[in-house]
Order: structure tokens, then C-alpha cells, then sequence
């Protein structure tokens, strides 16, 4: 088995699975807290707009995803503070809108429905030292960020006391969903659109049953998130399954253990 | 003369059609326990949470429009150090799934974001509050599993933590058995005692308002009545507040 990971092609799926199970549990404990769970499956479609558009201008799709994605992040975000619509359905608008106009780019022109599919399930087999580079830089991003958690925290508590501490918390709820596109961007590649949101909330969820204190649910939850990249890996590659799925099912497994283990 | 604790001038805040304050004017010196009463809907935690500068919070209720003027300690609100001012929410706003344990409830209070690790001076500084309110023997249980009396010890411990001058609470005594409730006038006269500090207090319970505060705030969108407790409650001021006695029972004691 460990020959596999002699293989660049294993390594650079091994090392893209952990910066984006961690990277993805990390915003997901927040996301789960926040019950904002949808938010993964609304960005990721948002994601997969961004990337048909990237393959008609005939550009990386990356680069054109990601400002893409964060947009809608901040529009939902946006809709969410100034109406009185909830969280759900700012986020389903936005979501039905992403696939619209995602299915309407690939129709534009023929000849590319194979690429675009591929990011519907992902590839984490096929994934690019540029790839790489990208998730690495958005993962020491997050680093440089990791003082801003006691604030996310704090919000996420008590919205109310945090803005009686003026917090600024509008501005905080911004940034959030923005790095939470980015996330969900980069991952989307190897994951792929109809999974990135499992990988949002599953490991976050399955700290929330096993974890006392917020700061346990959070190391616990990127724990999680990045353990059952391995397995899913061998899993795929022995059984010759999509990894993507083989590492969801692995979190899934966690989830059942932790609920049926817990006190 | 050092500023009054709170200075409200002809203070109105309306949040799309729904006026929820209508030309509030009030004072209150440093050092005074406040009880506000008043109907559901009259305006009790909107005067609070414009004390604490939080009154365009959410745009969900329609656009919110606010005129008048309020002082705290001589600042704006939004301009008052933030930890000068304590505050306790209702408790039917908090969320129990919320992964904490007491004692980070509490520590949290004091450093304004919420703590990763307690270190060893926080743990006895949050351990001191957690005492006098006696809920020490609740520090390290989780924020689901208390009841909403347990819960409104905690709370209350957190916002005492900072030491604030201003203390505000809103309907801490809801949920809460008769023991819980004279407990609660206990810890918050103790800490008055200590500190010199100036509460408001929104209570439907306004007996218990009548024995323990030094001032009665009665609201309903206006000011009804303000001053001692004997002469906002007595029988003819409701009466000439409301029109009939009867009604006014009704609106101060929001159907109780």
C-alpha cells in the first residue's frame, strides 16, 4: 500500500485531501454553529458557475471561480443582513441562480460538457502543483487568520453580546464568507461540487457531538477532517473508486461512530 | 458634578411602522437601582439595547430611524469603554447548543472574545464572580445542560467579571423560582454595596421591583411614571397614567 505514495500523482492527492478536509472543517465549525450549513452547497454551485465561465473565456477556470464565488458570498451575506429573508433562502436564490447560469455558459459552446462535469464530482487524482500552490497559500492565509477565531467565536456564542462589545461583526460576517468561498473554491477540484459541502459540515457535526468546549469542537473537527482523507485515499485506490466519495464515506463512518459512542 | 449615569433626551426609535419608543426623557444618578415595568411591546429591551448602542442592530425589522440624544457616563453609547457597561440578556435568547462550559461564558465577559485556553488568573477571577453569585459549583458543567435559573447566574456572573459601573439586565428574575429571584436582589445589592455601581433592571414582577429599587421606570413606548417606587406604583398615579386602575394593572403587569 505505501508504494502508492511513492506515486507524485498519490502524494499530490494525499497532500491536496489534507489542506482541504482541513481547511473546509476549520470554516465548517463555524458554519455548523452558525446553522449556515447550506452555505457550502450554495457556494459550491456558485463555484461551478464561476468555473464555465472560466472554460468559455477559455481561461484557468480557477481564476475566474474565485472572484466569482466570493461575490456571491458577500451578495448572499449581503441579502442576509438587509432583509428579513432567512439565511436559507438568500442562500437557495442565490444557489437555483449559480446552476442557471452555470448550465447556461456550458450550452454556449459545445465541446466542453466533459470538463465541466469533471468538477461536478471532482478529480483529487488529477490534482496540479499549481493547485497545490493555491490551496497551500489559502492554508497560511488561515494560519495568519487564526487570531481572528476568538472573534468568529464570540459572535457565533452571542451576536448581540458581541456587538454590545462592538465587535464589529457585520464586517467579521464579510470576511467569513469570503474565505469560506475561497475554501470552497479551491476545493471544489478535488471534491467536486456535489460533495465540497460534506466536507463543510460532516467533520464539524461529528466534533460537535463528541466536544465540550468550542475550542475542542474546532481542533477536533480539523482532526477529523483531515484523518479520514487517508483512508478514503486507500479506499480509492485499492478499490478503484472516486476518492472523493470513498473520503466523504469515510467522514460519514465517523459521524455514525461518534453519535452512536457518545454519552 | 460628575455626569449622570444615564441622560436620555426626548429619545424616539422607530423600526419600520412599529414605533417602539416615542420621546424618552429621563435621568438617572450614579448609583441608583432602576426596576423599568411595563407591557410586552412597550419598549423595555429597545431603551436597554440604546443604552448599549445597539439599537440599529438589524435592518431585518425594516429600516430603524432614531432621534433624541443618550448620555452614558457623560459618552454616546458606542463611545463608552465597553467595559464600563455589564450586560444581561433575556434568557430566552440564548443558545444552549452553543459547545461552552460556564466558566467560559464567564471568561469571556472579561476579555470581550471568547477564550481558546483560560489561563490561571482568569480561572481565579472568573472562580470569585462564580462564588459570590453562588454558581462556583457550575463552573466547569456545560451551557446545555443548566436550567434557566442556572443559566442566569452564570450570565449574571459574566457580566459582573468587568466590574461595570452600568449594570443592565433584562428580565433576569424570568424562569427563575422565588429563592432564585431574592437571591438574584441579594447578589445584585451586594455588588451595588461593593462598587458604588448604577443598575436598570426590566422585571415583570414589580412587588419584588417595589422592595429592592430605589427608582421604578414605568414604560409603555413613553414614560408613564419615574421616581420612588411609592409614588409611581401607588394606586391613583396608575390610575391617572392609565385612566382606570384596573387597565393599568394590566399594562404595567403585562397581563400577570
Amino acid at each position: 500500500m505505501l508504494e502508492a505514495f511513492q506515486l507524485p500523482f498519490m502524494q499530490r492527492a494525499l497532500l491536496a485531501g489534507l489542506l482541504v478536509g482541513g481547511l473546509a472543517s476549520y470554516l465548517g465549525v463555524l458554519v455548523v454553529q452558525r446553522r449556515l450549513s447550506f452555505l457550502g452547497d450554495g457556494l459550491a454551485h456558485a463555484a461551478f458557475a464561476g468555473v464555465a465561465l472560466g472554460l468559455l473565456l477559455r481561461q484557468e477556470p480557477l481564476w475566474v471561480a474565485i472572484p466569482f464565488a466570493v461575490g456571491i458570498a458577500l451578495l448572499i451575506t449581503w441579502v442576509r443582513e438587509q432583509s428579513s429573508l432567512g439565511d436559507d433562502t438568500a442562500i437557495g436564490i442565490f444557489f437555483a441562480v449559480s446552476v442557471a447560469l452555470g448550465v447556461l455558459l456550458i450550452s454556449l459552446r459545445q465541446g466542453f460538457a466533459p470538463d465541466a462535469v469533471a468538477y461536478l464530482f471532482g478529480s483529487i487524482l488529477t490534482v496540479t502543483p499549481t493547485d497545490l500552490q493555491v490551496m497551500g497559500l489559502l492554508a497560511l492565509l488561515m494560519l495568519l487568520l487564526a487570531p481572528l477565531w476568538r472573534y468568529w467565536a464570540y459572535a457565533t456564542f452571542d451576536r448581540e453580546l458581541a456587538l454590545a462589545d462592538r465587535l464589529p461583526v457585520l464586517r467579521h460576517d464579510y470576511l467569513l464568507s469570503a474565505l469560506i468561498a475561497l475554501v470552497v473554491v479551491v476545493s471544489v477540484k478535488v471534491v467536486g461540487v456535489v460533495l465540497i459541502a460534506a466536507f463543510v459540515v460532516i467533520p464539524a457535526a461529528t466534533a460537535r457531538l463528541i466536544s465540550q468546549t468550542f475550542a475542542a469542537m474546532t481542533v477536533s473537527a480539523i482532526l477529523i477532517g483531515t484523518l479520514s482523507v487517508l483512508p478514503g485515499l486507500v479506499a480509492a485506490y485499492t478499490l478503484d473508486v472516486p476518492a472523493g466519495s470513498a473520503i466523504v464515506l469515510t467522514q460519514a463512518l465517523l459521524f455514525g461512530l461518534a453519535l452512536a459512542l457518545r454519552r | 458634578m460628575a455626569a449622570p449615569a444615564v441622560e436620555i433626551e426626548q429619545y424616539s426609535v422607530r423600526f419600520g411602522e412599529f414605533q417602539a419608543l416615542q420621546e424618552v426623557s429621563l435621568e438617572v444618578p450614579e448609583g441608583a437601582f432602576v426596576a423599568i415595568v411595563g407591557p410586552n411591546g412597550a419598549g423595555k429591551s429597545t431603551l436597554l439595547k440604546a443604552l448599549l448602542g445597539l439599537e440599529r442592530g438589524s435592518m431585518r425589522d425594516g429600516p430603524t430611524r432614531v432621534v433624541g440624544r443618550i448620555r452614558v457616563f457623560g459618552h454616546p453609547p458606542r463611545e463608552v469603554p465597553p467595559g464600563w457597561v455589564g450586560y444581561v440578556p433575556q434568557v430566552k435568547g440564548f443558545d444552549r447548543s452553543f459547545p461552552a462550559l460556564a466558566i467560559e461564558v464567564v471568561v469571556s465577559g472579561l476579555r470581550r472574545h471568547w477564550p481558546f485556553r483560560i489561563g490561571r488568573e482568569e480561572r481565579r477571577q472568573a472562580a470569585e464572580v462564580l462564588e459570590k453569585v453562588g454558581a462556583l459549583h457550575l463552573a466547569n458543567r456545560r451551557l446545555g445542560g443548566l436550567s434557566g435559573g442556572e443559566l442566569q447566574r452564570v450570565y449574571l456572573a459574566r457580566s459582573l467579571i468587568r466590574q461595570p459601573r452600568l449594570l443592565l439586565l433584562d428580565e433576569p428574575a424570568t424562569g427563575v423560582d422565588v429563592v432564585g429571584e431574592a437571591d438574584l436582589y441579594r447578589h445584585l445589592e451586594a455588588y451595588q454595596a461593593e462598587r458604588g455601581a448604577t443598575i436598570l433592571m426590566i422585571t415583570h414582577d414589580w412587588e419584588a421591583a417595589q422592595h429592592h429599587a430605589s427608582a421604578v421606570l414605568v414604560l409603555n413606548r413613553r414614560v408613564v411614571g419615574y421616581g420612588p417606587p411609592e409614588k409611581v406604583l401607588c394606586h391613583e398615579c396608575l390610575s391617572q397614567a392609565f385612566g382606570h386602575v384596573g387597565h393599568a394593572h394590566q399594562v404595567v403587569l403585562g397581563g400577570r
